[in-house]
């Protein structure tokens, strides 16, 4: 039998001037996983794009659990985006997305 | 709860409004403590605003010079000058003989070496002997790491590889920080110790070098600067007046 792949949820509030939508933070996230770890790298991930909360500029994005840790460092390392500045910080982290609405 | 600490939040002291946002950001960020760099002639009024605003902010403060030294001569004077007035001492090392000065006195806390110039990170395994004998810390700042892009932050993690293996085999403490000039600099702990991946220094490695490192040395500063210190182990406990 086929084991299920186990996911791990990534709160992350995004801060900076601009608003950005939930394809424009995925974007940003794979092209910072890529730049990190690329295309192979990246190719492990399986980053989704879950939930937006535009109130809190919060995101949930899903990843893979074995690259959670490289998920965390290519999320870390986003700085700027069309040339400004913007920081991304993880709030929190669960296995299901349950959990991470209580943490979050 | 594990506390976190940031030994080298870079604020604009003399902007009062980026100052406080950027403690704040650290706290908010998760630490409990912050090291804030001030120039060696800082006025009295700038440093009871930084603690005010720490204290606003529920943060532990202390106080931090950076010096970059020319020669080793210059580092003794700078150390004989500042060693008293600050509670953690970190020295660039832009020459071989301030890093070798630098690593076995034991009046330095930090050593930090240039982000940029491969040609001056001198942290190799004599370098290493001495910290760790001196019980002198090796800072690793994460601010370059994300800024520098390509093939300078390629160099410098590179660097950062064989340095952090160095300083782990001769059991030199590594102490990560922020060395953020802006909130947008600044990350949480767990996102400093995910970085800290990228140079194969393991989770708990990372982790220890925010807390329990930081914060074993700034104890040791702490009771060297307390008035019954006299040398590590002997503190004096009492005074008698003999005639």
């Amino acid at each position: 039998m086929i084991k299920r792949e186990k996911r791990r949820y990534l709160a992350v509030r995004v801060v900076g001037n601009q608003m950005l939508n939930e394809k424009t933070v995925l974007d940003i996230v794979y092209a910072s996983v890529q730049r990190l770890f690329g295309e192979h790298g990246a190719s492990q991930t399986n980053l989704r794009m879950m939930k937006h909360d535009p109130e809190k500029n919060q995101f949930v994005i899903r990843c893979s659990h074995k690259m959670l840790e490289q998920v965390r460092a290519a999320i870390a390392s986003v700085t700027e985006m069309n040339g400004e500045a913007v920081a991304f910080h993880v709030v929190a982290v669960s296995g299901t997305l349950k959990a991470l609405a209580k943490k979050a | 709860m594990t506390r976190f600490a940031d030994l080298h939040l870079r604020v604009p002291i003399d902007d009062p409004v980026q100052t406080q946002n950027m403690i704040t950001a650290a706290s908010e960020l998760g630490y409990s403590l912050v090291g804030i760099p001030l120039p060696g002639n800082v006025s009295q009024r700038q440093l009871s605003d930084i603690k005010q605003f720490c204290q606003n902010a529920k943060l532990d403060f202390v106080s931090r010079i950076n010096l970059a030294p020319k020669n080793s001569n210059d580092l003794l004077a700078n150390l004989r000058r500042y060693r008293r007035k600050f509670e953690i001492i970190a020295v660039r090392c832009n020459t071989k003989d301030v890093a070798r000065q630098a690593a076995k006195d034991r009046r330095v806390d930090l050593i930090q070496f240039s982000v940029t110039n491969v040609r001056q990170r001198f942290f190799d395994h004599s370098e290493a002997e001495l910290a760790s004998s001196a019980l002198c810390a090796l800072e690793i700042e994460a601010s370059p790491l994300l800024q520098l892009t390509s093939i300078s932050r390629i160099r410098l993690l590179s660097s950062l590889r064989k340095e952090a293996a160095t300083a782990q085999r001769a059991k030199v403490p590594i102490v990560v920080s922020s060395g953020a000039t802006n909130s947008l600099l600044l990350r949480g702990p767990y996102d400093f110790a995910a970085l800290c991946t990228l140079f194969e220094l393991k989770q708990d490695a990372a982790l220890k070098a925010l807390s329990a490192n930081p914060f074993m040395l700034i104890d040791r500063n702490k009771e060297k600067l307390s008035p019954g210190y006299v040398a590590p182990g002997i503190r004096v406990v009492g005074r008698k007046h003999v005639d």
